[in-house]
């Protein structure tokens, strides 16, 4: 059952990406070139919303639909690894035109090369984990 | 009902993210989708090469299933819910790509000139795709996630560590397309 809801889930998500053209490497490009407001659109009413969604499931102490404490891990303090490791993303994310939720909508809409960003997204995952212990964190 | 089949606008896409973050939340999980590369790295033998890798990858199936779901939608959005699926653009966008040279810019969903199963015959091409991989891949573990985690969950969390990831993927993104670019195409 709970496979199922999580099945339904990421359904929803890649016809929202496929939809909203956020899988699109266009729509990447033209938000870097501030030429649209369709993505700006898009993450900022997400953002809005979501902070609605998690600022009032802790304030209220909102439970989840299984009875149980919804749990926000707070992100570790750090500088540099957010900001090296989210230009190094950024780099990618621009030249790619996917970042790694639309990447795999992709694949079901059928784009082949799309694999080929997909292996390298795991290989450079995994060139992380080796060098992580000796990079700036 | 035909609205479905047009693009869906900003107002419709965000809002559809919130209700998938909220949905995710409400049964206990999180968004974020760059942690299943590392779960895909376990899953290829990477734990016997450093600690990273040696988790317990059942505890992330979660998280394939999504992904698996991502794979179908974008296949149900693809083939059942568009009629057409070129992306209308900025005239001034469509200009500037075919300066790079996508003639394709303002037709196609996906630049044909890289993502056209041909477009694989092309090495430029595919070390552009391998490098943009590799630099996706590399730099969400290292700043610990990546559109989801940071820009819609760790934001909504209000947490300092995602707006500062998220400057990063701004400045690396305009980077790319400003400078980087240029010398590329």
């Amino acid at each position: 059952m709970r496979t199922l809801i999580y099945l339904l889930i990421g359904i929803l998500f890649g016809i929202t990406m496929f939809k909203s053209e956020a899988a699109s490497w266009f729509r990447i490009y033209e938000m870097f070139k501030f030429e649209s407001f369709h993505m700006y659109g898009i993450i900022g009413s997400a953002l809005v919303l979501g902070i609605l969604v998690t600022q009032s499931i802790k304030r209220f102490d909102i439970k989840s639909f299984y009875g149980e404490k919804i749990v926000f891990t707070p992100k570790a303090k750090s500088f540099s690894r957010y900001l090296i490791g989210g230009i190094i993303f950024g780099l990618g994310w621009a030249l790619a035109g996917a970042c790694p939720g639309p990447m795999f909508t992709l694949v079901g809409a059928g784009y082949v090369p799309i694999l080929v960003v997909i292996a390298a997204a795991i290989v450079g995952t995994f060139a992380y984990g080796i060098v992580k212990d000796k990079i700036p964190h | 009902m035909n609205l479905i089949y047009e693009p869906w606008p900003w107002y419709i896409a965000g809002p559809m993210i919130a209700l998938i973050l909220f949905l995710l939340l409400m049964v206990g999980k999180n968004f974020g989708m760059s942690s299943n590369l590392r779960t895909l790295c376990t899953l290829c033998g990477a734990g016997k090469t450093t600690d990273f890798f040696k988790f317990d990858w059942k505890s992330q199936k979660w998280n394939l299933i999504v992904v698996l779901g991502a794979i179908i939608g974008g296949y149900i959005g693809a083939h059942f819910l568009s009629n057409t699926t070129a992306v209308v653009l900025n005239p001034e966008t469509i200009s500037d790509l075919k300066t790079f040279g996508f003639e394709s810019a303002g037709t196609a969903y996906l630049p044909t000139e890289m993502f056209a199963t041909t477009a694989l015959g092309s090495l430029k091409n595919l070390v552009l795709l391998v490098l943009g991989g590799l630099f996706v891949g590399f730099g969400a573990r290292y700043a610990g996630g990546c559109t989801s985690g940071h820009a819609i969950s760790g934001l909504s969390n209000l947490q300092l560590p995602s707006l500062i990831a998220v400057i990063g993927f701004f400045i690396g993104g305009l980077s790319m397309i400003h400078l980087i670019f240029p010398i590329l195409f």
